[in-house]
C-alpha cells in the first residue's frame, strides 16, 4: 500500500509542476504588454523599457518561471502589475472565504445525499423512491447562479429572513458570518446535493442485492442495522470517487455564486483581475484553483486504497 | 424507456424552438421598443417583454439556437480529439496507454469555466472561446469512456480472430472498436452537452460567454438581476429554458444508457 500511495504522491508533484507550466506558458504567451497595459497608450518607450525591467517580464521566459514558481513555493505571487500590491496576503485572505463557501455547499449537498440517495435506492420499488429519484434528476438541471438567484428573491426579499449578499468574516460577528452563510451555500450545495443523491442511491442499490448484506441479515440484523453496518461502507467507495469530482466542480461553481452573492472570495477576485487585465493575480489565482482541483483528487485517490482492501494489492 | 421518451420531448422542443427562430419568431428578438417595457405575461407577447421592450419568447427562441450552437461545437470538438486519444490509449502498450491518461487527469485539473475565463482573459470573451475552452475541458470525459470501452472490446474473440488474421491495428480501431463502443459515446455525448448547456449559461451569466445583442439564455438571466424583485419573470424564463433543456439532455443520455446496457436499467 505504501508504493501504491508513494506513486500517487509522485504522479500529483509532476502534475503539480506541469500544470504550472502550463498556466505559465498561457499567460506568457498573451498578446499585449502588461507595461503597456499598466502604463496606457502614451507611454514613453524608456518608461515602458523601465516597468518591463521591473515587472521582470524583459528576461528570458525560463528565468521568469522559476523566479515566479521559485516565490509561489514560498507564498509569494509577486505584485500586481495593476495596483501594484502584493498578489500573496489578498489571495490567502480571498482562498479563506471561498473555503468557507465550498465547505458548507459540501456539508449541504452530503447532509442532502446521504439520507435522500439512501432512501430512493430502499424504497426504489415504490413512489416516494421515484419521487425522489424524480426531483434528483430535476435539481440536477438548476443551475447554481439560478438557485441561487430563486432563493435570494424568497428569503432575502419576499421574506426578509437573510441578506441577500455580503461576507461578514467570521471572527468579526460570527452570527452574522453565519446568516450570510447560508444562502450561497444552499444555492451552491442544493444542485451538487441533487447530482450526489443519484450516485449514493445506484452504490446503496448495488450493495443491496450484494451477498454479504444477506448473510448479515440472516446474523440476525434488521434491515436498517445490516444496511449501515456493511452496506454503507462498502457504497461509500464510488461516493467518495464522485464527492471528489464535485469539490473540485464546487471550487469552479463558487466563482458563480460568489458572482450572484456579491462575496470577497477567490472567484470574485479572478473575475476582477481578469476585467482589468491584470495577468499576474489571473495567473496566480487560476493556478491555486487548478492546484486545489489536483490536490482534492489526489487525496480521493488515496482513500480509494484506504476504503477498498481489493486495490492495495493491485 | 420512460426517461427516453421524456428526454426526447424536451430537447426536441429546444430543437424545434432552435430551427422554427430561424424562419420565423414571434418578434424581432433585438428590437427595443420603449412603448412595450415589462409587459407580463399573456397578451400579444406571450412570455411579456423585458427592459428594453424586447420580446422574451422570441429571445429563448434565439436564445435555443446560440445554447445548441455551443453544445454540438462543444461536444464535436471533445469527442473528435477525446475519442482516438481514448482509442489509442485503449490499443497501446500499456506505458503508453498510461501516459495518455496523465495527460488527460492533467486537462481534467482545468474545469471548462476556469478554462474559458483564461482564455477570455488572453483571446477576448465571445461564444467562440467559450464553445472552445467547454470542448477542451470536455476532451477527458470522452478519452476516459472510449479507453475503457476499447479495453473491454480488445479483450473480445473476434479482435483476436482479426488480430491474428493480420488486420492492422487502424483497421482493428475503425472496424471493430468504435462500432462496438459508439453506444458507449452517444450517452457521454448527450450528457456532455447537458454539462455544456450549464458551462454556457454560467459563461454567459458572468459575462465571459455570448455577447449582445446575441440573444442567449445565461446573460438573459444576467440582466434580470437588477429587476429581480420586481419583475422575477426575467429570470423565471430563461432559468426555465436551461433547466427544460439540462434536464432533457440527461434524460435522454440516462434513457439512451438504458437501451444500450439493459443491466444498468435499474440503478441510475
Amino acid at each position: 500500500m505504501t508504493a501504491k500511495v508513494l506513486r500517487r504522491v509522485a504522479i500529483f508533484v509532476v502534475s503539480v509542476l506541469v500544470a504550472s507550466i502550463v498556466v505559465f506558458l498561457f499567460m506568457a504567451v498573451l498578446p499585449g504588454d502588461p507595461a503597456q497595459v499598466a502604463l496606457g497608450v502614451n507611454a514613453t518607450p524608456e518608461l515602458l523599457a523601465k516597468t518591463r525591467a521591473e515587472f521582470g517580464i524583459d528576461r528570458p521566459l525560463v528565468t521568469q518561471y522559476f523566479d515566479w514558481i521559485g516565490g509561489v513555493l514560498h507564498g509569494d505571487f509577486g505584485r500586481s502589475y495593476v495596483t501594484r500590491d502584493t498578489i500573496g496576503p489578498q489571495l490567502l485572505d480571498r482562498l479563506g472565504v471561498t473555503l468557507w463557501l465550498v465547505g458548507a455547499g459540501m456539508l449541504v449537498a452530503l447532509v442532502i445525499a446521504i439520507p435522500a440517495g439512501t432512501f430512493a435506492a430502499v424504497k426504489h420499488r415504490k413512489a416516494s423512491g421515484a419521487g425522489v429519484s424524480g426531483l434528483s434528476q430535476i435539481g440536477v438541471a438548476i443551475p447554481a447562479f439560478l438557485a441561487g438567484i430563486i432563493l435570494v428573491q424568497i428569503f432575502a426579499v419576499q421574506l426578509r429572513w437573510l441578506p441577500s449578499g455580503g461576507w461578514t468574516p467570521p471572527d468579526q460577528d460570527a452570527g452574522e458570518f453565519l446568516r450570510g452563510l447560508i444562502l450561497p451555500a444552499l444555492s451552491l450545495g442544493l444542485v451538487q446535493g441533487a447530482v450526489l443523491t443519484r450516485y449514493v442511491r445506484s452504490a446503496v442499490l448495488d450493495t443491496l442485492g450484494q451477498d454479504y448484506l444477506r448473510t448479515a441479515r440472516s446474523k440476525g440484523l434488521r434491515p436498517g442495522q445490516a444496511l449501515v453496518r456493511h452496506g454503507l461502507r462498502n457504497a461509500s467507495v464510488p461516493v467518495v470517487t464522485v464527492l471528489g469530482l464535485q469539490l473540485a466542480t464546487l471550487l469552479i461553481g463558487a466563482v458563480v455564486v460568489e458572482r450572484v452573492f456579491v462575496l470577497p472570495g477567490l472567484g470574485s477576485m479572478l473575475l476582477d483581475a481578469v476585467s482589468s487585465r491584470d495577468l499576474l493575480t489571473v495567473q496566480g489565482i487560476v493556478l491555486v484553483l487548478v492546484v486545489g482541483v489536483l490536490l482534492v483528487n489526489f487525496v480521493v485517490d488515496v482513500l480509494y486504497t484506504v476504503l477498498d482492501p481489493r486495490l492495495r494489492g493491485s | 424507456m420512460r426517461n427516453l421518451v421524456i428526454g426526447g420531448v424536451l430537447v426536441g422542443l429546444v430543437v424545434l424552438a432552435a430551427v422554427l427562430s430561424f424562419f420565423w419568431t414571434p418578434f424581432d428578438p433585438v428590437r427595443v421598443d420603449a412603448a412595450h417595457r415589462l409587459l407580463g405575461f399573456g397578451g400579444s407577447n406571450l412570455f411579456g417583454t423585458d427592459k428594453f421592450g424586447r420580446d422574451l419568447l422570441s429571445q429563448i427562441m434565439v436564445g435555443a439556437r446560440t445554447t445548441l450552437y455551443v453544445g454540438v461545437v462543444a461536444v464535436g470538438i471533445a469527442a473528435v480529439i477525446g475519442t482516438p486519444l481514448g482509442i489509442l490509449a485503449g490499443m497501446s502498450p500499456r506505458w503508453l496507454g498510461e501516459f495518455v491518461m496523465r495527460v488527460n487527469d492533467l486537462v481534467l485539473a482545468f474545469p471548462a469555466l476556469l478554462l474559458a475565463i483564461m482564455f477570455g482573459a488572453v483571446f477576448g470573451a465571445d461564444t467562440l472561446t467559450a464553445m472552445v475552452a467547454i470542448g477542451i475541458a470536455t476532451i477527458p470525459s470522452f478519452a476516459r469512456i472510449a479507453r475503457s470501452g476499447t479495453l473491454q472490446v480488445m479483450s473480445t474473440e473476434f479482435v483476436l480472430a482479426a488480430r491474428a488474421g493480420g488486420r492492422s491495428r487502424l483497421t482493428i480501431a475503425v472496424r471493430h472498436v468504435l462500432p462496438n463502443i459508439s453506444g458507449l459515446l452517444i450517452v457521454q455525448a448527450s450528457v456532455s452537452f447537458a454539462i455544456a448547456v450549464l458551462a454556457e449559461a454560467a459563461l454567459s451569466f458572468l459575462g465571459f460567454g455570448t455577447r449582445p445583442p446575441t440573444p442567449s439564455w445565461g446573460r438573459m438571466l444576467q440582466e434580470s438581476q437588477e429587476l429581480l424583485t420586481v419583475q422575477p419573470r426575467l429570470a423565471l424564463v430563461p432559468g426555465i429554458a436551461i433547466a427544460v433543456a439540462v434536464l432533457g439532455f440527461n434524460l435522454l443520455g440516462d434513457g439512451l444508457r438504458d437501451r444500450l446496457d439493459p443491466r444498468l436499467a435499474a440503478r441510475v
